[in-house]
């Protein structure tokens, strides 16, 4: 699984890191740290923190990427 | 245009970015990446954050939107140079690709140590791919006695947060009067400088390194005033030109400053005529900027790379007419020593600034930058939530200061903002 936030967007509402603690976390006032290969088995829980987000920041892919070697 | 073939060079984010745009307006032909870095499109700003501080792996961060592309990927495999008359891309292996469209995503790479011996002792480092983050992070593994920083600027700044965070004595040198001068000015730079030294960095401003030294690692950096900083790691952050040198003899408007294009993206030639197949986006792109009177600035920032690359899609389907010009506020973010920084607008050529709402001493504010008596960009600093509310008086260039504050707000005083002289166009 892919992750990736809008850092732009985001207003560090911490929606996502209720609905996925181990995989979003705010630190100090407003740096949202996120992973952004979550495990397929946190699939709910970051389509959770997706559909939680405010200001709709979080981006997912759950398909696997081709091969990581040039074609 | 639906159909034929549509060729990116460059498989970052507004390579990516823009090839997702072209499937979604309804492009159903061939689309072919051609990137010369070895890994699918992944995301840059973690890199200097919290991949450093060791939170997240280099490898990480692949950009979502690669899994579900119908796209030929041609990556290792670098361009170096435009048939324009044939339509085709040439690549460095004397491989050809033609096409029918050129998005060019080339980008920017970290400009490097200007001395090359220098720059090839072990230990000095630029940071701008993956793999330069891997060795960074190797190198920081090692525990390196002090960690040397060329250039306070976002990336510098970035650096040393994460490297200070790691426990690693840190000296910063840039010849700028405030970190983030070029970008923010002197005035709210001194804010974050004041946040740099709590954070324990050795802030050596208005000082130019002059020459690394060692021999085969780096040992130490010889500063102007004769001074010395010994340091056996060494962290090159002097800002980032621009991918466009496989361009020579094209024909086209490009230098290290940029490839020139007008507001529906495309590419203009040596006479400044827009060529009709070839498009530009992302950091590699100069663009004429409504905000600045359309005077052609290329962007640094995530956020550019995406609305960008958008907007050359939908320039490439459906002509330029149909488009309009490029005109997103420009926008961009920064963390480092505990702070959010968030941009809106360009500051550049400033003559004001004024602290808006929140304060400095509270460590949460948010700073309106004006010229000639309008607002042109708007700064947040751990006050995020403050910032969209500046996107309309920035686009419509409101009175300066803006009124958006709340009731509660002190009547702004407004201060020079201590940016660098203003670039003749
Ligand atoms: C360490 C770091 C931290 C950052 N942090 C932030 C941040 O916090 N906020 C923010 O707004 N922005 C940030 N940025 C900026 C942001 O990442 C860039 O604006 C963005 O990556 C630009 O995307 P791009 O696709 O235009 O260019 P790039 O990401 O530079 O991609 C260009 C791609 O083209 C490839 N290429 C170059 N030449 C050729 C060639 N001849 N043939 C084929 N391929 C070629 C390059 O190798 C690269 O893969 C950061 C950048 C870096 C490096
Ligand atoms: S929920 Fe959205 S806005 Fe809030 S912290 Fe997460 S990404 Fe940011």
């Amino acid at each position: 699984m892919r992750v990736v936030v809008d850092l732009n967007r985001c207003q560090a509402y911490a929606q996502c890191c209720y609905a996925a603690p181990d995989r979003f976390v705010l630190r100090g006032d407003e740096i949202l740290v996120y992973d952004p290969a979550p495990p397929a088995s946190d699939r709910a829980a970051v389509d959770r923190a997706v559909q939680a987000c405010p200001v709709r920041a979080i981006r997912v892919e759950h398909e696997d990427a081709p091969a990581e070697r040039p074609a | 245009m639906r159909d034929g073939t549509i060729v990116v060079a460059g498989a970052s984010l507004a390579g990516l970015r823009g090839a997702e745009a072209l499937r979604t307006n309804g492009f159903s032909g061939r689309l072919i990446l051609v990137g010369d870095e070895p890994h699918r499109p992944y995301d840059r700003p973690p890199l200097s954050k919290h991949v450093l501080t060791g939170e997240i792996p280099p490898g990480a961060t692949t950009l979502p939107g690669v899994g579900t592309l119908r796209a030929e990927w041609r990556l290792g495999t670098p361009a170096a140079g435009l048939d324009r008359a044939g339509r085709a891309l040439l690549l460095a292996d004397g491989g050809r690709v033609p096409f029918d469209r050129l998005l060019i995503a080339t980008g920017a790479r970290a400009r490097a140590w200007p001395a090359p011996e220098e720059a090839r002792l072990s230990g000095v480092h630029t940071l701008r791919s993956r793999d330069d983050a891997a060795a960074l992070a190797a190198g920081l593994a090692a525990r390196p006695r002090r960690v040397l920083i060329l250039g306070a600027g976002f990336i510098g700044c970035e650096v040393a947060s994460s490297i200070r965070s790691l426990g690693l004595p840190v000296t910063v040198v840039d010849p700028a009067p405030a970190p983030l001068a070029q970008a923010l000015g002197r005035v709210i730079g001194g804010f974050v400088a004041g946040r740099m030294v709590a954070a324990g960095v050795d802030l050596r401003l208005g000082m130019r390194v002059t020459r690394l030294e060692g021999d085969r690692a780096v040992r130490r950096a010889r500063l102007e005033d004769g001074g010395t900083v010994e340091a056996d790691l060494v962290v090159v952050a002097l800002g980032a030109v621009r991918n466009t040198g496989w361009l020579a003899g094209a024909g086209l408007d490009a230098d290290e400053g940029g490839l020139s294009c007008d507001g529906a993206c495309r590419a203009l030639d040596g006479e400044g005529h827009p060529v009709p197949d070839i498009f530009a986006a992302g950091d590699v792109a100069r663009f004429p900027h409504p905000l600045l009177g359309n005077r052609p600035v290329a962007l640094e920032h995530w956020g550019n790379a995406v609305a960008q690359a958008a907007h050359a899609a939908r320039a490439m389907l459906d002509g330029p007419d149909s488009v309009g010009p490029y005109a997103e506020v420009p926008a961009f973010w920064s963390n480092q020593f505990g702070l959010t920084i968030k941009s809106l607008g360009l500051t550049e050529g400033a003559d004001a600034v004024a602290i808006v709402q929140g304060s400095p001493r509270a460590g949460r504010f948010l700073a309106a930058y004006g010229r000639a008596g309008r607002t042109v960009a708007a700064v947040s600093v751990n006050a995020g939530r403050w910032l969209p509310a500046y996107e309309g008086p920035i686009r419509d260039g409101a009175p300066f200061p803006p009124i958006t504050g709340g009731a509660d707000q002190p009547r702004p005083e407004s201060v020079p903002p201590g940016l660098p002289a203003p670039k003749v166009a």
